[in-house]
């Protein structure tokens, strides 16, 4: 089943077209990886999935979106970016405490329990495979972690208001190899209950956890398919040319 | 964009073709003691093998340097390990050229019981094959290599003309025997250089299609 369906979508910012009739179907829990040169729109599409293109001046966007074939338009941005959650390249965490970090998007859904919000924290961290590491410090202010327990924090925060879909912006390239394995392998596990984005820059990295990959250039969908598909035999030059590493 | 790596595929094809021609020049000499009777060429095969080892040691090293300096992926990725199944044959080969140099030690003090042209024709077919594969590996020629594929039945018939030939000799005269035996093992040797050299074609082939020719059962 598809979760996400775009169609004949095309954004401008101004005058210039980042992109360009995108036709794309996104399974529902599965890790879809988007590849690409910088500047190709691979980030404008994944920004667009949950709206954040509203608040940028002169972005127009032409098309439809579709979560389970309903437009995102016709859901409320507020609840749409709840259901479609995004963890960027850096992590972000907010300069409070861990635990009012993950209780933050409940507590603005409207969750107040105290009992309600501690299960919600707890569940979120596992999730994110950091409980053990953090339980005992739940209390700390969050911009004491490493840049690798802070990026899995921000996936803790995403998780807790119970979203259907991750947006990832290249959630690794400011990690070093050890939190981003185990990045990876939270991804991996996520995707039981997730659909799962991902924008990288890290081509061994699409092949590590997608099993689908959708190839970007100049604002167009060059090639997408079976992550092995793509990596092996891919069909248009400008896809073999770009992940050996001819260009870009 | 990717100088050094393109740099590091051009010496591995260059590391190829030099495998190639120790290989070429190992059948060459083989085949050449045997028709003359040359137990110092024959030694010197055998003495040289070290060398096709060698080669086979150092390109299966850089192969391994290059999965792990460069990842490849795609075509990339096909021709490394393409190349690492085609010298495993190649090696093969060199093997097969010492076999065939340790019997014609074997045979030099009796004359032979027939002639050898099916023989010796058997190895310029397999000369014309490896080369024509070096030639492919090379330009990426999917054309040239099928061609090397469909070149095997000649080796092959002229395999079956030396058995039916040495068992009629047999039949014929029991003392024919013992180098009956010996000169079907050369042409048998011959034969599998050529199943060998077909499977480095058949590699060529994937390393460059991503599809597999069918494997042929030996």
């Amino acid at each position: 089943m598809d979760k996400i369906k775009i169609k004949n979508l095309n954004l401008y910012y101004g005058t210039f077209q980042a992109l360009k009739n995108i036709n794309l179907d996104i399974p529902d829990r599965k890790i879809t990886a988007f590849i690409g040169p910088s500047g190709c729109g691979k980030s404008t599409l994944l920004k667009s999935l949950n709206r954040m293109n509203d608040f940028v001046d002169n972005c127009k966007i032409t098309g439809s979106i579709t979560l389970n074939d309903k437009s995102i338009y016709d859901i409320n941005a507020n609840i749409l970016r709840k259901r479609v959650g995004m963890v960027f390249q850096k992590p972000n965490p907010f300069p409070m405490s861990i635990y009012d970090n993950i209780a933050y998007g409940s507590r603005t859904h409207g969750v107040v329990s105290k009992s309600k919000l501690d299960e919600i924290v707890e569940k979120s961290l596992r999730a994110a495979a950091i409980w053990d590491e953090l339980k005992d410090r739940l209390k700390k202010n969050a911009l004491g972690l490493s840049g690798g327990q802070q990026q899995r924090l921000c996936i803790a925060r995403a998780l807790a208001v119970q979203p259907e879909v991750i947006l990832m912006d290249e959630p690794t390239s400011a990690l070093d190899p050890i939190s981003t394995q185990k990045i990876e392998e939270l991804i991996q596990e996520l995707k039981q209950e997730y659909t799962i984005l991902i924008v990288t820059h890290n081509m061994q990295q699409a092949v590590r956890i997608s099993e689908k990959t959708v190839f970007f250039l100049n604002g167009e969908i060059i090639e997408s398919g079976d992550t092995e598909q793509i990596f092996s035999f891919p069909k248009d030059k400008r896809t073999e040319d770009y992940i050996t590493g001819r260009f870009g | 964009m990717r100088k050094k790596f393109d740099e590091q595929l051009d010496d591995l094809s260059q590391e190829m073709i030099y495998m190639g021609n120790l290989i070429e020049q190992a059948i060459e000499n083989a085949v050449d003691a045997l028709i003359h009777k040359n137990v110092e060429k024959a030694e010197n095969i055998i003495n040289s093998d070290d060398k096709i080892d060698n080669q086979e040691r150092k390109i299966e090293s850089l192969c391994l340097h290059l999965l792990l300096q460069q990842q490849p992926v795609a075509k990339d990725l096909r021709l490394i390990s393409s190349t690492l199944k085609m010298i495993t044959d190649m090696e093969r080969i060199g093997d097969h050229a010492t076999d065939i140099a340790e019997l014609t030690i074997e045979m030099a003090n009796q004359p032979y019981i027939k002639k050898l042209e099916h023989i010796e024709q058997m190895a310029k077919e397999i000369i014309l094959m490896l080369i024509n594969c070096l030639k492919a590996y090379v330009t990426r020629d999917v054309l040239t290599a099928e061609n090397v594929i469909k070149h095997d039945d000649k080796v092959d018939k002229l395999f079956y003309m030396v058995k039916k030939d040495l068992i009629q000799m047999i039949h014929e005269n029991y003392d024919y025997g013992e180098q009956a035996s010996d000169l079907l093992l050369i042409a048998k040797y011959f034969e599998r250089i050529g199943d060998h050299t077909t499977n480095i074609a058949e590699w060529i082939i994937f390393s460059v299609t991503g599809k597999h020719e069918k494997i042929k059962d030996f």
